[in-house]
């Protein structure tokens, strides 16, 4: 006979019920969001096959991101930097920070769009936590920056700025991205998954975003109309974390107007899954 | 893993399951957005297509249980099966499953041809809340099932269809749950099914203290089932006995 080992599930007690009380709702979202930090390996293993497998076989596997992001930034800059008449050794640095975290925002925005349908598979056989899938696009996402911000380390040491100190606001920004991204993961996914037209229309309101954003010119270039930028939230947003790399501190005003853009969004994201958390299934 | 696990138990009280089906119209934005500018809202309910898969499934499972469900091509077997593992949340009713679970709905679950027979296996493990020693317990254990070798590190594209068929059934077969929900793929293709394999799935059905199976086979009923329910669109039809059931279901007794 053969041998076997036999392994036990883990899977505890499943308890369904289908009451549209509000409290009820709460409580099975809250307790989707535990069991998903409960799988943070399951997470991190997903997160990573998928940038190993979209790289499977090259010789620089996933730093041909690093090597991508950086001819995009050194062909921008001298291009930008010559139409805008501006100096290349503070405008190149800024530019390879600016695109960077840009190309983040932008990436974790569009494939929010997805976390839920490409996972339809997965959904529709084994119960887990849809929390994992928000989770995925955010972790894929971060790996996916940690390998261009050689592109931004190499950018400071040629051309010898250091945002000093200051520079270390950015980790509680950054931090703040992060939930804020989850939030926008499970947003997106599941709005994304019931009204098909919505991706197409992220995408070009992202496009826009990144002409209106100062992500290649600088905010002071606005001169007298700087101060329309505050109620650019994708602006906001991105230089609670940008100011501070580059040594400078932002404004009460810009902490104020990203602060209640990130509020909104996990506010929304909150009431969006509790109420169709039960419903992705059906959706994806 | 706590040391005394709880009692094995399964009730499914009063569910109804509306399936909707989202066809390239219904499901736009535009539709939704001029519904409601509209003033129809209130249609919304109603011009939904739902199709109605489960109407108030009633039953209550303990330790030694083995149930089958019987029914035609979309009675709702799977739905309910799938219901029963938590995917699919009902309309209304409650779900109460005590105990560890495993449902074995797609043979290839979260299967990715792209990666290595080893890396499937982990991330099997992983979705079961396996720890890395249990992780590498059940490598070995599939490894020695499947027979793969050293085809192990190798992606699964290349496989040849009869290692697929093995890593997926080693996989499927390698976690023990007190609750076991099973599709009837898993005991068709009779033809070809090792004798090895079907002491697996024989040791694994005897291990679990509850089973749900959904077939349409007379035969696997008579053979592993203690109690069976007959499901017509989405009702329930006939429960109790396998011989009474089937003898209802087929209009004559088992058997003959």
């Amino acid at each position: 006979m053969h041998q076997h080992i036999p392994l036990a599930s883990h899977a505890a007690t499943l308890e369904i019920t289908s009451s549209p009380r509000f409290w009820v709702r709460t409580r099975l979202a809250l307790r989707d969001l535990g069991s998903a930090a409960h799988l943070w390996r399951l997470c991190w293993t997903l997160s990573w096959l998928d940038i190993k497998l979209r790289y499977r076989g090259s010789v620089l596997g996933p730093f041909w991101l690093t090597l991508s992001t950086a001819v995009m930034i050194g062909t921008m800059g001298f291009l930008y930097g010559t139409l805008f008449h501006q100096d290349l050794k503070t405008y190149l640095p800024f530019l390879a920070l600016s695109i960077v975290l840009w190309n983040f925002l932008q990436s974790l925005v569009s494939e929010s769009c997805t976390s839920f349908t490409a996972a339809d598979s997965m959904i529709r056989s084994i119960r887990m936590p849809l929390t994992l899938y928000g989770a995925r696009a955010v972790v894929r996402n971060v790996v996916i920056l940690c390998h261009n911000v050689i592109v931004i380390v190499v950018m400071d040491m040629v051309f010898q700025v250091w945002p000093g100190a200051i520079g270390l606001l950015a980790i509680p920004a950054f931090l703040l991205w992060l939930v804020t991204g989850l939030a926008l993961s499970m947003t997106l996914g599941a709005l994304c998954a019931r009204f098909r037209d919505i991706p197409p229309i992220i995408g070009s309101v992202m496009q826009i975003a990144f002409f209106v954003s100062a992500v290649m010119w600088q905010p002071n270039q606005l001169g007298d109309q700087e101060w329309m930028l505050l109620y650019n939230p994708f602006f906001t947003v991105l230089e609670v974390v940008r100011a501070p790399l580059l040594g400078e501190i932002p404004s009460l005003a810009i902490y104020e107007s990203a602060g209640i853009s990130a509020f909104v969004i996990c506010l929304l994201s909150a009431l969006l899954f509790t109420r169709t958390r039960g419903r992705i299934a059906f959706w994806v | 893993m706590s040391a005394t696990p709880p009692r094995a138990e399964l009730v499914a009280s009063h569910i109804d399951l509306d399936f909707p089906l989202y066809h390239g119209n219904a499901r736009s934005l535009k539709k939704t957005v001029l519904k409601s500018v509209t003033g129809r809202l209130g249609d919304d309910g109603r011009s939904r297509v739902v199709v109605q898969a489960l109407r108030d499934i009633n039953f209550r499972l303990q330790p030694g249980d083995r149930l089958g469900l019987i029914g035609g091509n979309g009675a709702g077997k799977t739905t309910l099966l799938r219901v029963l593992a938590g995917i699919y949340e009902p309309v209304r009713g409650e779900v109460r499953v005590s105990g560890t679970l495993n449902a074995l709905l797609d043979p290839n679950l979260g299967m990715n041809v792209e990666l290595s027979g080893r890396e499937n296996i982990m991330l099997r493990g992983l979705y079961h809340g396996l720890s890395p020693a249990e992780i590498r317990k059940l490598a070995e254990d599939v490894a020695s099932f499947a027979e793969l070798g050293d085809f192990l590190d190798l992606p699964v594209r290349i496989f040849s269809s009869g290692m697929v068929v093995r890593l997926g059934f080693a996989l499927a077969t390698a976690i023990r749950p007190q609750v076991l929900l099973m599709d009837e793929w898993f005991l068709a293709g009779d033809a070809n099914f090792m004798e090895k394999a079907r002491a697996r799935l024989e040791d694994m059905v005897r291990g679990a203290e509850i089973l749900v199976l959904s077939t349409h086979l007379p035969n696997v009923i008579m053979d592993w089932c203690t109690r069976v329910i007959w499901l017509d669109e989405g009702v329930i039809r006939a429960d109790g006995a396998p011989e009474e059931v089937l003898t209802q279901y087929l209009g004559h007794p088992p058997g003959e």
